[in-house]
């Protein structure tokens, strides 16, 4: 009976590894093959596309330049490879002022026709105009806008998932804005935290320690909106005022406010560290005279700089894939940014604000998952950097 | 004169009494061997001359022990300046994580010394002293945890040397290497006696009688024999020595 017990104990445990396992992997293939999905995306609108007069010589245009001419951001066929003439924008309901409501028809039975016409007789025009409507006998050219391509997602510099007739995804902003404020986090804790770590390990009395201890653990229990609402009450209005900006929501705030998220992760990463340093090592310099200081410095943060780099990354690891507080504080404004003093927007923020308005299945949903891939490429590098220095952490123990 | 002298030193771990009125004065360039079994104290009152149980909480000394005439508990002096003047090499082998050259300069540098050729001259000098140049003279770069555990005493040593103590500590200096490496050990404390007095605590009797001239024979925080080493391990005065270095006990 007992043997009996033991074995199905036993065969539990095993399933809810397998379980655990598979569920983990599971995640990973969904995520990987909900984002992938966005290269099979058309660059313009589903069910949607882009047509020319025949004599136009442009055969092809990319995602920025269909925005860029849809944003009369670019006017001239020539900035695009054409001639030298100005481009003329055509979207389905400009059709009124080509033509009268009765000769479309009273259930528009003659759009299609119209919208033949209208792209055969006008030389310079570019229309954005529903595949319905593109029959056989067009007299136009439909240009070959292709698929989405990786590069229009890893190297795009513009995050507009919403621009008409072609979408933005461009992973750029997003990407700079979650390491650009994750780094500048990890600048402003690791010297504060790594003061309080030293502190904790080699100066502070039992019972200093004993306060200050559980009082840093809490740090890392309250709940990450909670330091959002913090930041935006405190931080963000205190950030405005300083560098007398226009709006306060920065990313600098969100590095603040990830900052001291990140600090208790890297005071109990670094502290563990120090106090693995052998009471021989320290011992060995303070018998040659060196002060404590000299000891701290000289040889007990030499001998222990592999966990501090383990509690460096483990803080990067906390800051990147941290959203809500960076939701509240950053601004959200998606572009690339060149100083701390611009509103940014990360990858986990721009996934949960976005998210709920992506039409499911479609590229924006996509891309967002695609986003998702990024998040988990990134935390499973820093994963994997952790574990090759702890091991070698462990080695140099050895 | 002897160099260092202690007079009714008494020490307390808590309230735990580890060491009871231990008065002893040793000669300069003499090697002093403490023996006994373990929890006994000697290594405890070791650690007292270079104050090096300052760093361990809860405890308490009294009594005094001068070293070249000065109290070194006194509260004048200046913990680092008395530790370049008593050295100390460890039980266990505790390079830092440097290379070989870099342990060595390590007491220079921090003692404020800058000058790179007296740095350099100086390392050279200590791993020759501790018998250790000839092995190590083209790989100072390397880190010290590459060299076996025999020839990381041995750096440790030159470290300890390099600053130029007047006294060597040396707690169970080779008790966690193998017979070969002890035997360099104990003939280079042979030889570094004629510049340094040394105090070595040591579980190895037969160490004790080969390198020491003098042994004190400690049990349950006494000092109960102290006498040259030829007088200790032939005749001694008192029968718990006589037992325990026959091996009765302990």
């Amino acid at each position: 009976m007992r043997r009996f017990i033991e074995k199905s104990v036993e065969k539990v445990l095993m399933a809810s590894g397998a379980i655990t396992s598979l569920t983990i992997l599971l995640i990973v293939v969904f995520l990987f093959r909900q984002g992938a999905g966005l290269f099979r995306n058309s660059v313009v609108e589903e069910n949607y596309s882009l047509a020319v007069n025949k004599t136009n010589p442009v055969e092809k245009l990319t995602p920025e330049e269909i925005k860029n001419i849809f944003d009369r951001e670019i006017v001239n066929w020539a900035q695009v490879g054409g001639l030298n003439e100005d481009i003329s924008v055509f979207r389905l309901n400009d059709i009124t002022s080509y033509v009268s409501e009765e000769a479309l028809g009273e259930e528009m039975q003659f759009l299609s026709h119209h919208l033949s016409e209208i792209v055969d007789t006008h030389p310079h025009i570019i229309a954005f105009i529903p595949n319905e409507y593109i029959r056989k006998d067009f007299k136009g050219k439909v240009l070959d806008v292709g698929k989405i391509t990786p590069s229009d997602f890893f190297a795009g510099k513009e995050w507009f998932p919403t621009a008409q007739p072609a979408p933005l995804f461009g992973l750029l902003p997003l990407l700079l804005g979650t390491l650009w404020v994750s780094f500048a986090a990890i600048l402003f804790a690791l010297p504060f935290g790594l003061a309080v770590a030293i502190y904790l390990a080699e100066l502070a009395s039992t019972r200093t320690r004993a306060v200050l201890k559980p009082v840093i653990e809490l740090l890392a229990g309250i709940p990450s909106v909670i330091y959002g609402f913090f930041g935006l009450v405190v931080v963000v209005p205190l950030i405005q005022k300083t560098f007398d900006l226009p709006v306060g929501e920065t990313a600098l705030a969100g590095s603040v406010i990830l900052a001291v998220m990140a600090m208790p992760t890297i005071i109990t990463i670094a502290e563990d560290a120090i106090r693995t340093v052998p009471r021989a090592t320290k011992e060995a310099s303070l018998a040659l005279g060196a002060s404590q200081m000299q000891t701290i410095f000289k040889v007990i943060l030499p001998y222990c700089v592999s966990g501090i780099m383990a509690a460096v990354v483990l803080g990067i690891g906390r800051a990147v894939g941290e959203t809500m507080a960076v939701l509240m504080v950053t601004g959200n404004s998606a572009i690339i940014p060149t100083t701390l003093l611009e509103p940014v927007r990360t990858i986990p923020a721009t996934i949960a604000a976005e998210l709920g308005e992506a039409p499911t299945g479609g590229a924006h949903y996509e891309a967002l998952f695609m986003l998702g891939v990024i998040l988990f490429l990134i935390t499973l590098f820093i994963s994997i950097l952790i574990e090759i220095i702890s091991a070698k952490q462990i080695k140099q123990q050895q | 004169m002897s160099i260092i002298s202690t007079k009714n030193v008494d020490f307390y771990y808590g309230d735990f009494h580890a060491l009871k009125g231990i008065s002893m004065e040793i000669e300069p360039n003499t090697v002093t061997a403490f023996i006994g079994p373990s929890g006994c104290g000697k290594s405890t009152f070791l650690r007292l001359m270079n104050r090096m149980n300052d760093l361990i909480d809860h405890t308490r000394m009294t009594g005094e022990i001068l070293i070249e005439g000065q109290n070194i508990y006194d509260k004048t002096v200046r913990v680092d300046e008395l530790r370049t003047k008593v050295g100390m090499v460890f039980q266990k082998p505790n390079p830092f994580p440097k290379s070989i050259y870099e342990n060595v300069a390590y007491g220079l540098r921090v003692n404020g010394i800058k000058d790179k050729d007296l740095i350099t001259h100086t390392v050279e000098e200590s791993l020759r002293n501790a018998a250790l140049w000839n092995e190590v003279k083209d790989k100072l770069k390397k880190s010290a945890f590459e060299l076996s555990g025999g020839q990381q005493q041995r750096l440790c040593i030159a470290r300890a040397l390099a600053i130029k103590p007047r006294i060597l500590l040396m707690d169970e200096p080779a008790s966690a290497l193998d017979p070969l490496s002890t035997s360099k050990i104990e003939d280079l404390i042979f030889t570094l006696k004629n510049d340094y007095t040394i105090v070595i605590v040591t579980h190895n009797m037969q160490q004790a009688a080969r390198v020491s001239d003098k042994t004190a024979f400690f049990y349950l925080g006494e000092l109960v024999e102290f006498d040259d080493t030829q007088q200790i391990f032939l005749k001694p005065k008192i029968e718990a020595t006589q037992n325990y270095i026959t091996g009765r006990f302990g």
